[in-house]
């Protein structure tokens, strides 16, 4: 086999993978493209040609006005957006502190609170949603944000001392040492090594953890449908009726809530890309 | 500045003892060197000293205060770790300056301290860099000078050159035996390669298998190894042995029948019960010289020839098999396949019992000795 084969057969292996990765790309995208261009249109545009682009016949914004006038939007939008911060803030600080012992101390023990805490991956939370709205409720937290927010650090705390534990694993254990050579005291070697150096790790737990809290309609249906502590899935159902559903409402809300999420995740995936750890050992 | 006593100094994993008491006694200032061979316990012990591994046996004193269970912060030492481990988010200004700040120190006098680390290692005009940016040999000169800033009692430094290349490791040894002479501070310095260990230090520590073989200069490790172990490790290229048969014994001088040579008088102290038992001649590749003229002569035939251009190594195989290493001037002409009779002075020889313990040399030439 000469060069000239290895880098056609290169080249085609690459043509293929990439077909694939487009397709898929095409089939996650479209429902989202779908929502948004038929959020600017009229009710009957929506109807008539629901994969079409707006047009000068179709072309509305009155789903937009319709929500932003007449509902609770930007309550809903506060809401959401308190929540999945808070969450975010607290997980990662609970997670990467947890990781951190995990992966740096031995004690006994140690293995099996791992294993404990990982279970909490593969068994879903809302397998035990009767027994959470008892609390919830024993706790006086019904319609209140707390309850969420305390349900969601929950969800998101194994997967994310899992992930940070690998990657706290992967940092040299002579930065560590060098560090306590230096005087450094545990804390202030977490806060100010440890933590910069698994940036990339730390936005990856963001990311993961603060969708499916945006997304997420379960809990706040359950835990906080009241008046003013509706998140803004939530908030959306108000348009979606048993007998009519206002689709320009509904479409144009959806199309609204994607933007911070893809805001925050624009900031976390900038951390991602970046490769820290290098010159730091050889 | 301080010294430092090692008592009794155990250390094991679980079953496995990896240190089985080690005594040693490092006086103020001094340049110590542990060198021995992979796993022989020298970085565990340097380790130990730092307080990144607990002890399982014995004292360690710093500057007269047991430090047995104290922590590195408290110890008064500073670490150069061989892969650097500088703080790669941090500037080198930072990296030196950050152990400072934690101890609340003021900004005037820290920055003091930086920047005279910094000009002592030539790194002014890169205080401003990450590790990122920097050659392996600025990073570890970065490193030192994160050791420097913190004005510790005992300097540790764990095998600093091992990821240099070869000149640079050179520039970078000279410039480490310059800060001992300017300093003059305690060091602790582990390496395997015994040419560091006999360059830098004051006093080197022989190491093998968790113990210590043989403490003393470079020049006394040299001339008078104490164990075969030493003799082979300390020199290079290494020492020629070659099993040899014990003749005869008299007051001062052995008789022993060399493979492929005649019988040679050398001036050892051996008991004699040892007549007839078999010992191990140890003579330096450059203590041997091509011709009859030594009392001690070997006959081989060349296998292999390396011209390094102010030396060449010739490679001699022995009637009995062994090897023997000689160095030949850079001029010889001597070729691969050829016979050669080689020889050395009977005051350069060393000899070995069956346990590897050496034999006393009775009145060493000066110029085979430690003396000054």
């Amino acid at each position: 086999m000469n060069f000239a084969n290895i880098r056609r057969e290169d080249a085609s292996r690459a043509v293929i993978v990439h077909a694939i990765l487009l397709t898929y790309t095409l089939v996650a995208l479209y429902p989202i493209f779908l929502v948004v261009i038929n959020a600017f249109k009229t009710r009957k545009g929506i109807f008539k040609d629901p994969m079409g682009l707006p047009n000068a016949d179709t072309f509305s914004l009155e789903g937009f006005t319709k929500v932003l006038a007449k509902s609770n939007f930007e309550l809903f939008f506060y809401n959401s957006f308190t929540v999945t911060i808070v969450t975010i803030v607290i997980v990662l600080l609970l997670a990467a502190m947890a990781a951190w012992a995990l992966s740096e101390y031995k004690f006994p023990g140690n293995t099996v609170l791992a294993l404990y805490l990982a279970i909490g991956i593969m068994v879903p939370i809302r397998l035990g949603s009767v027994s959470i709205l008892n609390l919830v409720v024993d706790m006086g937290l019904v319609n209140t944000l707390t309850a969420l927010v305390l349900v969601y650090v929950a969800q998101g705390l194994p997967l994310a001392i899992f992930i940070l534990t690998e990657f706290m694993h992967q940092i040299p254990k002579d930065l560590k040492e060098a560090a306590r050579c230096d005087g450094v005291g545990e804390f202030k070697i977490f806060f100010a090594i440890i933590l910069p150096l698994i940036r990339p790790a730390v936005a990856t737990v963001a990311v993961f953890t603060m969708i499916p809290i945006w997304n997420d309609l379960w809990f706040p249906l359950i835990l906080a449908p009241g008046d003013g502590k509706q998140t803004i899935t939530l908030g959306v159902q108000q348009f979606i009726g048993q007998y009519v559903t206002d689709w320009n409402a509904v479409l144009a809300s959806l199309s609204l809530a994607i933007i911070p999420i893809l805001i925050l995740y624009l900031i976390f995936s900038r951390q991602l890309i970046r490769g820290l750890t290098s010159g730091a050992v050889k | 500045m301080a010294d430092l006593k090692l008592d009794q100094i155990r250390k094991s994993y679980g079953a496995v003892d990896v240190l089985h008491g080690i005594d040693l006694d490092v006086k103020d200032g001094e340049f110590v060197v542990f060198v021995g061979p992979s796993g022989c316990g020298k970085s565990t012990l340097l380790r130990i000293i730092a307080g990144l591994e607990d002890i399982t046996g014995g004292d360690l004193m710093i500057d007269g205060e047991l430090v047995n269970t104290k922590s590195p912060r408290d110890r008064g030492i500073a670490m150069v770790f061989q892969s650097y481990a500088l703080y790669p988010h941090m500037t080198v200004y930072k990296n030196m300056a950050f152990g400072l700040k934690l101890d609340k120190q003021d900004k005037a006098a820290i920055d003091a301290r930086v920047r005279e680390a910094a000009r002592i290692l030539q790194l002014d005009q890169l205080l401003d860099r990450r590790p990122s940016e920097l050659s392996g040999g600025q990073r570890q000169r970065v490193a030192i000078g994160r050791a420097i800033v913190r004005q510790p009692k005992v300097f540790l430094f764990d095998e600093p050159l091992s990821n240099l290349d070869a000149a640079l490791r050179v520039q970078t040894r000279i410039e480490i035996a310059k800060l001992h002479q300017d300093l003059k501070s305690t060091i602790i310095y582990v390496t395997h390669d015994q040419v560091e260990a006999m360059t830098l230090a004051d006093k080197i520590v022989v190491m093998n298998g968790g113990n210590v073989e043989q403490v003393g200069s470079p020049m006394q490790l040299y001339h008078h190894p104490e164990t075969r172990f030493v003799a082979g490790f300390i020199g290079s290229p290494a020492m020629n042995f070659t099993s040899v048969t014990i003749d005869g014994v008299e007051q001062g001088k052995v008789t022993v029948s060399v493979p492929g040579g005649v019988k040679s008088v050398l001036p050892f102290d051996v008991p004699a019960s040892e007549i007839g038992s078999q010992v191990e001649l140890g003579i330096r590749p450059e203590h041997l010289s091509l011709g009859d003229q030594g009392e001690l002569t070997v006959n081989g035939e060349v296998d292999v020839v390396e011209k390094l251009g102010d030396s060449t190594y010739l490679y001699l195989k022995l009637a009995n098999g062994d090897r023997v290493t000689v160095r030949a001037p850079g001029h010889s002409r001597v070729k691969i396949g050829e016979t050669v009779t080689a020889s050395a002075p009977a005051g350069a020889a060393h000899l070995f019992n069956g346990q590897g313990k050496a034999f006393t040399k009775v009145d060493c030439p000066a110029e085979f000795s430690a003396e000054d």
